[in-house]
């Protein structure tokens, strides 16, 4: 069997990331990819907050390919009814060096694999593996893709979240759909000028967008907007517990279509042509759904290691992914450079837990309690919809004083004993 | 936009080798809610004139909703074998 210093398991973010840090260092690695190129296969909302990785690859980014930094967000709130959006922006995100990007994976992880390419490593597509090699000790040796069987002194598992390979060889269980959603969306092409004129951007700049209530109609979950350079991707992350609690069994593709519908977004997509339609599930488990970091001749990164966190207001995951190939491809090169590759489990565990990565996740640990409260989705974001019905629809007769308006609205809707038990729970999160 | 309309902006490659199996007997047995049939993004689930659960795979987005949300063991699922199914472009 023909051997390697390491192998990586799938050629997305947190996959290229490790190899490129590995090639960096002159270490031989492979990376085995089963879309026809890397990207391929994956999806994202999507936005890449670049602040927590500048340092890492700092060389990286000034030629990435990005779409449009995030320099404006809109939290937008569905009622049945009434639609409230919040806009913002600062001079603090609105500026360089920026904090995030929205980006297209097809183009982004294809560039970064052509960066993994140029530091020698190599990248195979087109190949899906199809197994893990373990020895009589059970320490994982290498993989096997179709008939062909790589050994590899490290095995990097960057696989994704479902964790299929890994699955298979025993490495964890299968999440199950209790703390699992899936996400699935449109990208609609619309001009560039159209896009910036629509959500308010100077030329080049974007946008970001979140929605909750209606949009799942109640459900756990929410929908999501961003703007790349000449379309922009709409859709929804759906809590699957929810969907399979709801009585109605709503085809969940239909919400996506009620959505466009919604008489506050369809003017935003006006001429606007389909490109493509994706799906993916996506952990919302938080830092529960974390499996052990490594084993014996293996690290787990990205998706594949849990590191996913909805925190309400953003969304995270690429960045993770980003950070754990860079220290799984550290803790390598270290362990390897002291000729002792078993150091290089602990060092990387190590470093993901010293470093923002896993903190990051564990100081949201409460929020997946918190949003399984279906108030979070329904009550709340009709009862502000009634709210600023009340302030804006002018009935006939009499007026009330604006503050009786809202107070008495506000009096009805918030101050009751379940929204102060959430009020409680809300200073967990 | 119906669903297959949308589904046809995509490009898939399709393999002649299947990659989700469904296990009927499971099914009609222990599931009661036939998840599949409406939380699969794409719809691929259907049943057929007896009741079978049936799925058309050429369509798969490859998001695994399916594999987690439906009945353990009832639908055996893997990604397609290297160059085949979907190849997304803008997502």
């Amino acid at each position: 069997m023909e051997k390697v210093d390491c192998i990586v398991v799938g050629g997305g973010l947190a996959g290229l990331s490790a190899a490129y840090g590995l090639a960096s260092e002159g270490l031989e690695v492979i990376v085995i990819e089963r879309g026809d190129y890397s990207g391929a296969k994956n999806v994202t909302g999507g936005r890449l907050y670049i602040s927590p990785i500048r340092d890492m690859f700092p060389e990286l980014w000034e030629e990435a390919p990005f779409e449009r930094p995030v320099t404006r967000e809109f939290i937008t709130i569905m009622g049945d009814a009434a639609t409230t959006t919040l806009e913002y922006t600062s001079q603090n995100v609105a500026a360089q060096p920026y904090q995030a990007y929205t980006l297209v994976r097809a183009t982004f992880d294809q560039w970064l694999s052509e960066k993994v390419m140029e530091k020698g490593g190599m990248v195979i597509t087109k190949q899906r593996v199809d197994e893990l090699l373990k020895d009589e000790l059970d320490k994982v040796i290498g993989i096997r893709a179709g008939e062909d069987e790589i050994g590899a002194d490290m095995v990097i598992v960057a696989e994704g979240c479902l964790k299929l390979v890994s699955e298979r060889a025993g490495l964890c269980e299968r999440p199950t759909f209790v703390d699992q959603a899936v996400g699935y969306k449109e990208v609609i092409e619309l001009a560039p000028e159209v896009i910036e004129s629509r959500w308010h951007l100077n030329p080049g700049e974007g946008a970001a967008q979140l929605f909750m209530g209606e949009v799942t109609k109640g459900m756990l979950g929410g929908g999501f907007l961003y703007t790349n350079k000449n379309s922009v991707a709409l859709g929804i992350v759906l809590g699957m517990k929810a969907a399979r609690e709801r009585k109605d069994k709503v085809e969940i593709y239909r919400l996506l279509d009620d959505f466009k519908e919604n008489a506050a977004i369809k003017p935003l997509f006006e001429g606007g042509e389909l490109l493509e339609y994706s799906a993916h599930v996506i952990s919302e488990a938080g830092p529960a759904g974390i499996p052990p970091l490594y084993g014996d001749g293996y690290l787990v990164t990205g998706d594949s290691a849990g590191l996913a966190l909805n925190s309400l207001y953003t969304v995270r995951g690429m960045d993770f992914a980003i950070a754990s190939g860079y220290f799984a491809a550290k803790a390598v090169a270290e362990a390897k450079a002291q000729g002792d590759i078993n150091a290089a489990g602990p060092a990387y565990d190590r470093m993901m837990r010293d470093s923002w990565v896993i903190k990051d996740l564990e100081v949201a640990e409460n929020i997946p309690h918190f949003i399984e409260n279906d108030r979070v989705f329904s009550h709340y974001p009709n009862a502000i919809s009634r709210v600023m019905d009340g302030l804006f629809v002018l009935g006939a007769g009499p007026q009330k004083k604006i503050f009786d308006k809202v107070y008495s609205g506000a009096k009805k809707e918030f101050m009751n004993l379940a929204t102060v038990k959430d009020a409680l729970g809300a200073r967990k999160i | 936009m119906n669903i297959e309309t949308k589904l046809g902006y995509n490009v898939f490659k399709i393999d002649k080798e299947r990659h989700i199996t469904i296990n009927t007997d499971i099914c009609n047995t222990k599931c009661t809610d036939k998840t599949c049939l409406y939380i699969c993004p794409a719809l691929l689930y259907k049943l057929d004139d007896e009741g079978d659960t049936i799925v058309d795979w050429e369509g798969c987005l490859e998001c695994g909703t399916c594999l987690l949300a439906c009945e353990p063991g009832a639908i055996e699922w893997n990604y397609p074998r290297g160059e085949y199914g979907v190849q997304y472009r803008t997502s």
